[in-house]
């Protein structure tokens, strides 16, 4: 399945202002409609090997996978849809992989990564999701988080203790209670969301939502929605003249034209017999 | 770690570190921080402490909680925030944000993780004196319980941790700049580069963007066959720092760039 033209894909990624190494990863297939973005952690380089090798593991399984499998339908055996078993399998793959890794080698100890990842298909995109990387959409000119962080800080503003304003200000913003790689099962947020053409969608790493305000995030996406490398290029540049404190990873995904998934009688009848 | 500072009529009376997850005040002797004043409800008030932040809240006090000359129920307690019961004062510092260690170590992410902190892998890692309250927030006590602690370079100094740089808006370059139109229509008019990007020319035919940056000004070509021209010069399409009384073309249109006073 391609949805090549549909989907215009724009990326930047850079190591901010203050830290020596990139410890994010990102991968994306525009023709597949995948695009993935990790956020690693723990010491050395082990945070660039864990967000590394989850973006890889699920980049390079996805795009074979989806040469056979269709994502728009239901799994016979498990009654899921296949986007979903998908997501679920690969990521349990990749956590598995940092998880061996960082129980056999000693310098890998601890290591972890967030996740978040968009499949595009069928007029829709599933979002799988580990930790306090984010997903926005905009729409209509107006800017909307579609991901909610796994973090310490999102359930103190679930639990009533602490308000998203006084959460600018708390200093206990960078404890994530999800992630990838840290034990040997995870469980990632799953959703499904209807897309529109002229819909531009945003994957960062808090290396970006921490410096860069959503009303400036919100305009840069308007501005210069038309020209979709420059804009990235420019969150990541407003990033840095705030500060750069963490490194800062920009995915943005333009939808184009719709790209309804074929039903054909004939396509239908096929599935039927498989 | 965070502390109090008791005190009345300017004299202060002792200091108290906020070592637990809970330090309750009030007149009863029990009370972690006895003040002994009939203007104090016997529970009068509490402090939660969940790793760097600390809350106040009070307990349904007759005289009632005031910070910084606000009455209170809740409240988010910030370096030196004056709590008032009575003739009495207790100032919250919190040293966290005199701390001498770097800032960035303390950025980094870290995992907490529910359920009893395994041993298994050996990470030079030593969990955070993780204490959450299991009233205030019953999601994040069940979280942090096994907080473990994720980066090395952060375990074991959480006592001196420096506060993690609170939100700032992009610092506005120190001038004001504005654009006049030489030409066209409109030619006279004066526009105002207030924002932090501005977009000039016509969608679908040529659109030139002006960011303000801390460093200045500059402008970018987003998107058309044409590229904008500055001072007779055509751009690439890389961004060009703008000077006053630069002369942009764009779209057919004239305009002069120019620093306010």
């Amino acid at each position: 399945m391609t949805l090549s033209g549909a989907l215009e894909v724009a990326s930047c990624t850079d190591p901010g202002m203050v830290r020596s190494h990139n410890e994010d990863s990102i991968a994306s297939d525009g023709d597949q409609g995948l695009v993935v973005l990790a956020d690693g952690m723990g010491g050395y380089n082990a945070g660039e090997v864990a967000s590394g090798m989850a973006t890889t593991v699920i980049i390079t399984e996805l795009q074979q996978l989806l040469v056979k499998r269709l994502p728009y339908e239901i799994d016979a055996h498990s009654g899921q849809l296949v986007a979903h078993q998908l997501l679920h399998e690969q990521i349990a793959k990749a956590n598995t992989s940092i998880y061996q890794a960082a129980q056999s080698q000693p310098q890998y100890a601890g290591m972890g990564t967030t996740l978040v990842v968009a499949l595009f298909y069928d007029n829709k995109m599933t979002v799988a999701h580990i930790g306090d990387s984010r997903l926005y959409r905009l729409r209509g000119g107006e800017l909307r988080q579609v991901t909610k962080d796994h973090s310490l800080l999102q359930e103190q503003i679930d639990s009533g203790v602490i308000t998203p304003q006084q959460a600018r200000q708390s200093q206990n913003k960078n404890l994530v209670t999800r992630a990838l790689g840290i034990d040997p099962i995870v469980e990632a947020e799953i959703h499904d969301y209807d897309t529109k053409p002229e819909d531009i969608y945003l994957l960062c790493s808090d290396g970006l939502c921490d410096m860069v305000s959503d009303d400036d995030i919100g305009l840069a996406l308007q501005t210069l929605s038309s020209n979709l490398k420059l804009c990235a290029q420019h969150l990541v540049q407003t990033a840095n003249d705030n500060g750069g404190r963490d490194n800062i990873s920009v995915i943005l995904v333009r939808v184009l034209r719709d790209y309804p998934a074929p039903r054909s009688i004939v396509g239908k009848m096929m599935s039927w017999f498989k | 770690m965070a502390k109090l500072i008791l005190s009345m009529d300017n004299l202060v009376l002792k200091e108290i570190a906020l070592t637990k997850e809970r330090t309750t005040i009030g007149r009863k002797p029990h009370n972690d921080i006895q003040i002994d004043n009939l203007a104090v409800s016997g529970e009068h008030a509490v402090i939660v402490t969940i790793l760097q932040d600390s809350f106040l809240e009070d307990l349904g006090s007759t005289n009632g909680t005031v910070v910084n000359g606000q009455p209170i129920k809740k409240h988010f307690l910030q370096n030196s925030d004056i709590i008032e019961l009575g003739k009495y004062k207790l100032k919250y510092v919190n040293e966290a944000v005199t701390g001498q260690a770097k800032a960035a170590d303390f950025e980094k992410t870290m995992v907490l993780r529910p359920g009893p902190a395994r041993s298994a892998a050996p990470a030079p890692v030593a969990p955070p004196a993780a204490v959450v309250p299991p009233v205030a927030a019953p999601v994040a006590a069940a979280a942090a319980a096994g907080a473990k602690n994720f980066s090395d370079t952060v375990a074991g100094q959480s006592a001196t941790a420096p506060p993690v740089a609170p939100f700032k808006a992009a610092p506005a370059p120190q001038k004001n700049a504005a654009l006049q139109l030489l030409s066209g229509a409109n030619a006279g008019k004066e526009l105002d580069l207030t924002k932090p990007l501005t977009t000039l020319g016509k969608p679908g035919v040529q659109v030139a963007v002006i960011t303000r940056r801390p460093q200045g000004f500059f402008i970018t070509h987003v998107e058309g066959a044409s590229f904008p021209v500055v001072n007779g010069k055509t751009l690439d399409a890389q961004a060009h720092s703008l000077n006053d009384h630069d002369v942009i073309e764009l779209a057919g249109v004239k305009m002069e760039f120019f620093l306010k006073t």
